[in-house]
Order: C-alpha cells, then structure tokens, then sequence
C-alpha cells in the first residue's frame, strides 16, 4: 500500500533531484551557483567609491597650490576661472543663501561631504575625460575647490586621512528619513474651494 | 511651424493649424463631429452638405510593401512627428533629458522608442559579452556575473512606471510648459523583465550588516545611487529587457535596476556594481543633486517615493477642442506608493468634480488609464485631474505643495495639473 509516509519519501527524492538539477553545487550554499567568485583583485579599478568614511581613499595626496593648476587645465573652463560657474554648475560661494529667496547651491554651501567630492571627481570629471586624471590631481583639485569655498586654508594639503576629517559647512543640512507624505489634500467633490 | 504631412487627403481642410498636435485632434474632432466633413468645414461640420462621394484611393489598386521593409518594423511614416523632444534647460546634450509625447499615446504602454531619456554622461554602447555584474562588500561570497548567466535565473516580468524626479519641475513657479509632454513627459511604462535582486543578492549572501547598496553605471558618469536593502529585498528587480525586447541602449543595455515608484535616477542604467554596505554612500547623485531644498534652508535626502500624480493628456496643451460636442476626456495616473484606487475630473477649475473611469488592468505602481465623457459647450473650461492611491492619499493642488515645501524644492512636483480651453478651443497650461 502506498502509504503517505511513501509519498513523502518519494516527495523527498524528487525534490532532491529537482534541486540538484536546479543547483548542482549546492554544498557551496548558494542556490543557482551562477556567477563566478572574485577578489577585490578582480574588482580594483571598479571599486572606486568613497564614502563618508574615506574607506576606499588610494594613496596619494595633492595641495591646494597644485589643485589650482589641475583646476586650471581641465575644469575652468565649464566651471568658471575661480568656480563661479557657467556653462555647466557653480561650484563656488553661496554659503548663507539656503534659506532665502534666490538660494545657491554649490561645492562649499551645500554639500554635506568632503569626500563626496574626490568620489565625483574621480569618477566623473572632467567630463571630457572621466577617470582621466590621477589620485593626486583629484586631491589637489579637491583641496583647491574647498580653499576656493573658504573651507581649507591656502596651504593644505589632502590625503586619505586628512580628506574625511573635512567638515563641510552644511554637514547637518540634509534630514532624513524622507518626511512625506506631507499634504493632505481631500476629495471635495462639489463646491469645493472656498 | 511644421510641414504638412499626417493629415493629407483627410480632411482637405486648409484652416487646420500646422502643429501636428493640434491637427490631429482636430481630425479626431471633424471625424466625430461629422465623419466626413467638407472641406474647410472643421469645427462647424453642421454646415457640411452630403459628403463628397469615396474615391478608390491608389494603396487599394497597387501592391504595397513587401515584407521587411524594414526588418526592425518602424512606425508609419505619419507618425514622424511622434517623437521625444529634448529640454532646453540643459547646456549640453550629454548630460540632458527628453520627454515621452504623453499627448500622442494611448493605453498604458510608452512604445520603447518613446520612453524618456534621462542620461549624466551619455549613452554608451557596450558590448553584452563584455559587460559584467560585480556584487560585493557586505557579502558571504563577492560574485560577478556575464549578462549570459544572469538570464539564467528564474525570470519575472512586471509592468511599472518609471518618472523623473524633475517631471514636472518646470510649473513650481509658473505655468511654463506648452504641452502634457513639456510638463509631464519625463513619465514612461514599460513592461520589465529580468531576475528580482533579491535572488541575486541571496546568493551572494548579505551580512546582517548589510543595510545599504551602491548600484554604479558602467556610463561616463558612473551613475551611483544608494539603495536601501529592504528595497532591494522587496520588489527590486535587476533587468534586460523591456516590452519584449532587449534593454534599448538609452535604457540602460545591457543591463539596469528597477525600483518600482522610486524617482527614475536611482534605477541606475548600465548597471555594474553593486556594494552592500553599513551606511549610505552620500553620493554626488543624492547630496548635490536630487535633494529636496525647504524654504528654512535644510534639504530632504533620501525622497524615494514618487508620490500619486495624474494628469490629462487628451484635451492637453498645445492641441484644440475641435467643436463643440461630445469629447473623451484621457489621462494618465500613477504612484509609487501602490495602486490608484480613484481618478476625479473636474472641467471647472477645480470646483466640482466626476469620478472617472479606470481602465483595466490597474497594477500597483503603474500608470492607470482613465477616461470621463464630456460634452462640451462651447464655454471657457479649466480641466483638472486629481489621483486618490491606495494608502488614501489625495494628489495635492500646487497651493499646498507650495505651502508644504516652498518653491526651491525643484523635485517631486506632483501637483494637479490644470487645461485652459478657451472658446475657439485652444488649450493652454494655467495656474488655475
């Protein structure tokens, strides 16, 4: 007699198969075994990110003096002589605008992190050339943006450590969690509106 | 002024607009008003006599094309003038956008050469071989993936709606935009295919840790947002092809996120890497950018959500109200929080309102068609649309917007949109 015990054997033996057709190498705990392992090696010049924290920062350093330079060749000329902006965003100035009529965001009044700055520049700029210029020109020229904002005195100079150690001056400006819904509008049907 | 082309042989009318918009609602009107009108009668058929007897025309007595002309089938060349159109708020065109022609379209689908585009360092063409996923930080075991295996997990396909951040940034102020595709045309649906994130993400293990994920482009900007986990673990979907066919390049080729109701720009295109970590990444893309600026100077980070929005695209800037008479008002509504349960038209500015019809299938975080009848008189009307999801939320007027987040908070416009139509019916945008 086929009994429900036998049925749940026989369940188990066909799952069994299903799963190692499904997942061959299941002994690796993972389910599909698709995809191949890799090293931060294999990812290196991907894994260029760099968060709050500065992890992620390469070696190196650039000054203010050499970032002028840097500026000079490869972002005056869509960001301004001295980050004033035009054709593409400013990058200079604004500090205290936020909350009035006509507010400015820029580099040194809005952004709440140092390091957001080499992460973009690195990745993004200029933008002709991404990826084009060196860690040390994306220090200086980090370093130099940020004396440009009044944010670094004249002589600094940037490297891993020193770059998250940066306060930005709107640091606390952001709120989240995000706050909405924030309206309550109602379904008036007739009348509505006085 | 655009050439003369869709409406040829038609109506013969010669007092039609150039703007092809506007024409074809007028044909659409004449046709109504009249099926066969006489020529030059637009807008007053009832002085139209017996129609003019139907000639034989030359496509019924010769052979057409044969087929594959052309093997990837394009529109009807008619239709030329139903394009996306680009913004002219951008100083190039790499990092720039264009709009889906919302006023053209119908149903619930944005055809894939229609969707809008939205890019920060242009389009690039890779090559699917050799493009690869990355998964890797707060995982068991990093992973990389070729486009080839990732088709290779189990498949899901949903239809959802992908909106800019930006739509509609252009009507804080003022009413600014000429058409429904200048004012909400950075709106698309697609059906979207691929393998949900989650499954990738298990089985690369995520550590307890885990609570955010950078997604990075492979583009020229190497886009990156962050994402959080319950996000991703949700109803996040790594994806390849769209309405069918493969990822187009602007969309992302080979390979983008989809995070369904989320604001367009965090559905990173030409997908490469993903890193779970602790924290947020505090990128260029969500500090500098898509933050949300309140009038005491502090700025909302992290606004996700696009919120439930309608508006109508059928009578719609930039096109006429071709007679008096019978009209189907046609909008689109959505939101990023479920389904829309309610759409209410109101063709008085606001004051008085009708529930309109929904057309099937209404999909959570999706565009829902709808549809009211409406005879028109022939008076000045303002026509509004006002979208009611499934939490209960009621789209906002752009007064309480306004009184909510001042008028520098750029995104996340969503407020009701209103349609002057002026007694020889032309329609414009207004602040009603």
């Amino acid at each position: 007699m086929f009994t429900r015990k036998h049925a749940i054997a026989a369940f188990a033996v066909l799952a069994g198969l299903a799963l190692a057709g499904a997942a061959g190498a299941a002994d690796n705990g993972r389910t599909y075994d698709l995809g191949t392992p890799v090293t931060h090696e294999t990812i290196a010049k991907w894994d260029i990110d760099v968060p709050p924290s500065g992890k992620g920062l390469p070696e190196g350093s650039g000054s203010v003096a050499q970032g002028r330079e840097v500026y000079a060749k490869n972002c005056a000329s869509c960001h301004g002589e001295k980050g004033e902006g035009g054709p593409m965003n400013r990058l200079v100035g604004g500090r205290g605008t936020l909350a009035s009529d006509s507010p400015v965001k820029t580099v040194g009044s809005y952004w709440p992190d140092a390091t957001t700055v080499f992460d973009y520049v690195h990745r993004a700029m200029p933008f002709t050339a991404p990826e084009s210029l060196s860690a040390h020109q994306v220090y200086a020229v980090t370093a130099y943006l940020l004396h440009l904002n009044g944010i670094v005195p004249a002589d600094a100079t940037l490297d891993r450590e020193s770059l998250p150690e940066v306060k930005m001056p709107n640091r606390d400006g952001f709120v989240s969690p995000d706050p909405r819904p924030d309206t309550d509008n109602t379904a008036c049907m007739e009348d509505c509106g006085d | 002024m655009t050439k003369k082309t869709r409406d040829e042989g038609d109506t013969g009318t010669d007092t039609a607009p150039a703007d092809p918009r506007r024409r074809r609602f007028m044909r659409d009107a004449a046709m109504l008003a009249g099926a066969a009108a006489a020529p030059g009668a637009v807008g007053s058929a009832l002085a139209a006599g017996k129609p003019e007897p139907l000639a034989v025309p030359s496509w019924t007595t010769q052979q057409g094309s044969p087929i594959l002309t052309p093997a990837y089938g394009m529109p009807s060349k008619f239709e030329k003038d139903v394009v996306r159109r680009p913004t002219d708020l951008t100083p190039t065109d790499l990092s720039s956008w264009s709009f889906t022609p919302l006023q053209d379209l119908n149903g619930m689908i944005t055809p894939n050469g229609l969707v809008y585009e939205r890019h920060h360092g242009g389009v690039p063409a890779i090559h699917p071989s050799e493009h690869r996923l990355v998964v890797h930080g707060l995982v068991e075991q990093p992973l990389m993936f070729t486009i080839d295996e990732l088709m290779r997990f189990p498949q899901v396909s949903m239809i959802r709606f992908l909106e800019c951040s930006g739509n509609t940034l252009t009507e804080w102020k003022s009413a600014t935009g000429t058409t429904v595709q200048d004012t909400h045309g950075l709106l698309s649906c697609c059906e979207w295919t691929g393998v949900p994130l989650s499954t990738v993400l298990k089985e690369a293990g995520v550590q307890p840790e885990g609570k955010w994920i950078l997604a990075e482009g492979a583009d020229a900007a190497a886009m990156t947002r962050s994402i959080p986990m319950d996000k991703a673990m949700d109803d996040a979907l790594l994806c390849y092809a769209q309405n069918g066919e493969a990822l187009r390049p602007e969309q992302g080729y080979p390979l983008r996120l989809i995070l369904p109701g989320y604001e367009g720009n965090t559905q990173i295109k030409w997908l490469r890497r993903l890193e779970v970590g602790s924290e947020p990444y505090m990128t260029r893309e969500e500090t500098s950018k898509y933050t949300d600026l309140m009038p005491d100077g502090t700025a909302r980070q992290f606004t996700y959500i696009m919120e439930a929005k309608s508006v109508i695209t059928s009578p719609s800037g930039g096109q006429r109200v071709g007679g008096k008479g019978f009209h189907e008002i046609r909008g689109l509504a959505w939101s990023g929080r479920g389904r829309i349960t309610r759409v209410d038209v109101s063709v008085d500015g606001g004051r008085n309102w009708e529930t309109a019809e929904l057309d099937d299938p209404v999909l959570p975080r999706c565009v829902t068609r709808f549809r009211l009848p409406w005879r028109w008189s022939g008076a000045e009307a303002v026509l509004q649309s006002r979208a009611i999801d499934e939490t209960g939320y009621v789209q906002p007027t752009r007064e309480q917007l306004i009184d909510a987040r001042g008028l520098d908070y750029v995104y996340h416009y969503n407020g009701i949109q209103s349609w002057h139509v002026a007694p020889d019916g032309e329609v414009t945008n207004v602040h009603a």
